[in-house]
């Protein structure tokens, strides 16, 4: 099968994906509609959305895969942006799906499948670029490492989030959100996907990424703006779990953290690219040739 | 002020400040103030990152330049008040965690507490009845409690657990200190070199030989190892096709290296992403690009200038800027500067520009200058700078400026006779950056210890359970109670207080 074939096989696997997530978030809005059949179980429509899911998921990682064999040579597929944020959205899903069971999250599924939807649309619009290979300065066992678990935590962040956001909008308002659950299970869903995501999140950012960092560029930590960014981050996040032990900040204050660190998690996932691009060394837009700081030898 | 209340002595307003600075609110303060004040760093180019960013920037906000440098925002990370952030933070981190480390040690050799009188209260609570004995039921309990530490009361056990969570909590914010303390001893005593090999030359690590050098302020000449190496090849692929047209990759350089004087050279390939290390000290491939032969004759036609000369790349096309400076030449002295184009192309709209950059059709366009170079009157000048103030154009006869252009093994004549230039051929050259990080392990070390102490401070649940027994002397059965106590805030308490419950011999009805 040539490149080309792989990347369109890779463009079909997203809109396929998309128009799954898509059913699946029909089905789950309908059977919350729909009255229940037995009082002891979901309806039909609610579990059709549910079990659709993992399919939607699994087109989803098929659009990953192909996507990486679509480059010469073949490779991760997170060389860019687009890439960056299809592999993301994949992770909030498979979280999701991994403890779903677990940590009885069924009620979740249309918050999680609607925000896949969106995700994928707006990556799709205007973040797409075509497959290219990766510069050297990426070509490492250590961007594996490091990515996957940056990619991991932020699965659990947006998850956290999610029920950090909800924790707030049933507060304020909270006749509305009837399908949600009580805030106490809300703050300790959120706590459990923070406490998850915190230490992969530390290893991504403080470990491997300096690790990286040392073997790439000859300096551990540069203060670059990505590097800036995933510091306020982490800060942030031990802001908020500094906050849930805090007398005043529990709950809804916590929440407001938790939330402010997310911000500027997606912040630095999109923005320093657009707005810092020529700046970082993490923009992928530019080449080793730019890295070349020359003084004059006085 | 009130006379009511007696003004705080020295003593009790120091403790009172002690106390608010380790108290977790201002903590939680000083953690945000941290995460705010990074973010300036961020946005405003940064002199110790990118100087030449900063320049540009200078040069555009000319008001706001000198308010922005007073206040720090060229150099946040070093600055007064983002250290004074970090300072306060750590002090307040040391605060609290040494007292918590002496409560923790304290309550280390302190047995389970004695059974409260009534486990109904506590958050979990079973209770049953079991035909088993008392003596038996409690030895059950034993086995069930195994990973708990266990206390025996009279007629009662207490069983705790998961003391870890405060260790790894401690653990952590130790580390913090060992991670700063590492990237501290490193910069104290480490240093930071630049320079530009060209291949086929050599370098030998003496301070004289870097184009840039920055040690640190306990750093000692002495600390260089007494290395030198060749650049034996270096080599650099060009995307010919497809999308990456032109983007560069599979970087590498040999090197001969000689570890101390007298050993024998080892040759070893020096790539983006792997690093060399002599002793310990590690060189690192951080660019590359072209230096083309020059070769010089003044106006009485000797030699006065004849080797590789370095042209910057200005981008990943590898047009390259570069200067010649000729202090020999006689009447005057000579200067060129101009682009080095790998590929040369021209259109009359474009002017000379290049198409690849890979030495495919390599073209050089230098201005030629004579005059004095400056280079006398003691002042440092950069190499890659033509100090023109004293230089004239050499112009051409119509009065236009001599602009001399250049394909390997070209020689072209100065107008007046001045002399010649030829561009004898083209070398390639690598900047090298050459640094010792001595802490950088330690910082490595702790950051591992922290996140397995972070891990032990999320996952590890603290929990006390108690066993009672009462024999029931209606129906000589045993009547067993069991209570709960969990500590952290993500809990499965009650499938652990059923599953003792169940270890003991509750039947399900």
């Amino acid at each position: 099968m040539s490149k080309l074939a792989f990347e369109s096989l890779s463009q079909q696997a997203v809109v396929g994906a998309g128009v799954l997530y898509f059913l699946a978030f029909l089905a789950q809005l309908a059977g919350r509609r729909v009255a229940q059949p037995a009082a002891d179980g979901p309806s039909v429509l609610a579990n059709l959305g549910v079990t659709m899911l993992p399919m939607a998921a699994l087109v989803h990682l098929g659009a990953l895969v192909t996507r990486g064999l679509a480059a010469e040579p073949v490779r991760v597929p997170w060389g860019n942006m687009y890439e960056f944020t299809l592999t993301a959205t994949f992770a909030v899903v498979a979280t999701y799906l991994a403890t779903m069971r677990r940590w009885s999250l069924r009620w979740m599924a249309p918050w999680v499948t609607g925000f896949a939807i969106v995700v994928l649309m707006a990556d799709s619009l205007w973040l797409y670029e075509g497959v290219t290979p990766l510069r050297d300065a990426l070509q490492s066992p250590w961007l594996v490492i490091h990515v996957v678990a940056a990619i991991i935590a932020t699965g659990a962040f947006v998850l956290g989030g999610m029920a950090s956001g909800l924790y707030l909008l049933k507060e304020r308002w909270p006749d509305r959100f009837t399908k949600v659950p009580t805030l106490e299970v809300l703050d300790q869903l959120a706590y459990r996907m923070h406490a998850f995501g915190f230490p992969v999140w530390t290893f991504a950012a403080l470990i491997t990424g300096p690790i990286w960092a040392h073997q790439a560029w000859g300096s551990a930590w540069n203060w670059d703006p990505k590097e800036v960014w995933a510091f306020v981050t982490w800060v942030g996040y031990a802001a908020y779990l500094h906050a849930r032990a805090t007398a005043g900040w529990k709950g809804s204050r916590a929440a407001v953290v938790a939330l402010v660190a997310l911000a500027t998690l997606i912040f630095n996932f999109v923005g320093i690219n657009f707005f810092f691009g020529s700046g970082s060394m993490h923009s992928y837009a530019q080449g080793l040739v730019e890295h070349l700081v020359l003084r004059s030898p006085v | 002020m009130s006379n009511t209340t007696p003004a705080l002595s020295a003593a009790e307003l120091l403790r009172w400040a002690w106390r608010q600075l380790t108290s977790m609110r201002t903590a939680l303060m000083l953690l945000l103030l941290l995460a705010i004040a990074a973010v300036p760093g961020s946005v405003v180019p940064q002199e110790a990152i990118n100087a030449s960013a900063l320049a540009n920037w200078q040069d555009a906000h000319p008001k706001l330049t000198p308010i922005y440098d007073k206040i720090g925002l060229f150099h946040v990370y070093s600055s007064v008040w983002f250290g004074a952030v970090y300072v306060l933070l750590m002090i307040s981190l040391v605060g609290c965690i040494l007292p918590r480390c002496a409560v923790y040690w304290r309550a280390l050799k302190l047995p389970p507490p004695a059974t409260p009188k009534h486990l109904s209260r506590l958050p979990e609570h079973a209770k049953f009845s079991v035909e088993a004995s008392t003596d038996e039921v409690l030895a059950r309990a034993k086995a069930a409690l195994k990973s708990y530490r266990i206390a025996q009361f009279d007629n009662s056990l207490g069983a705790q657990r998961g003391h870890l969570r405060e260790a790894g909590n401690l653990v952590f914010h130790l580390s913090i200190l060992i991670v700063l303390g590492g990237f501290a001893f490193g910069s104290l005593f480490g240093f930071k070199g630049g320079v530009v090999v060209v291949t086929g030359d050599g370098f030998s690590n003496a301070i004289t030989q870097y184009d840039d050098f920055a040690p640190g302020p306990m750093f000692k000449p002495t600390d260089l190892e007494p290395f030198n190496f060749k650049l034996q090849k270096f080599n650099v692929e060009f995307i010919t096709k497809g999308r990456s047209f032109g983007a560069a990759r599979n970087f590498w350089a040999d090197l001969a290296i000689v570890d101390k004087p007298g050993a024998t050279p080892r040759v070893e390939r020096l790539a983006v992403n792997h690093p060399l290390s002599v002793g310990s000290t590690d060189i690192f491939l951080i660019g590359h690009g072209y230096a083309p032969h020059i070769t010089v004759r003044d106006g009485n036609g000797d030699i006065a200038y004849s080797g590789p000369s370095v042209f910057l790349p200005e981008g990943t096309d590898f047009r390259s800027f570069g200067v010649v400076k000729v202090p020999d030449a006689k009447p005057t002295q000579l200067g060129f500067e101009g682009e080095f184009y790998p590929t040369y192309a021209f259109t009359p709209e474009r002017g000379a520009f290049t198409v690849f950059p890979d030495a495919l059709d390599p073209a050089m366009s230098l201005l030629s200058y004579q005059g004095d170079l400056g280079l006398d009157d003691g002042r440092p000048q950069s190499v890659y700078v033509l100090d023109k103030s004293a230089m004239k154009p050499i112009l051409k006869a119509d009065g236009k400026p001599a602009r001399l252009d250049l394909h390997p093994n070209d020689t072209v004549k100065l107008p007046d006779g001045l002399g010649t230039v030829t561009f004898d051929g083209l070398s390639r050259f690598v900047k090298l950056q050459i640094s010792r990080t001595p802490g950088n392990w330690v910082a490595l070390l702790g950051t591992i210890i922290g996140l397995i102490g972070l891990m032990g401070s999320l996952f590890v649940r603290p929990r006390r359970v108690w066993v009672r027994v009462q024999p029931d002397a209606e129906t000589g059965h045993t009547l067993v109670e069991v209570g709960g106590l969990d500590r952290s805030s993500v809990s499965d308490l009650a499938t652990e207080v059923d599953r003792i419950a169940d270890a003991l011999g509750r039947e399900h009805t």
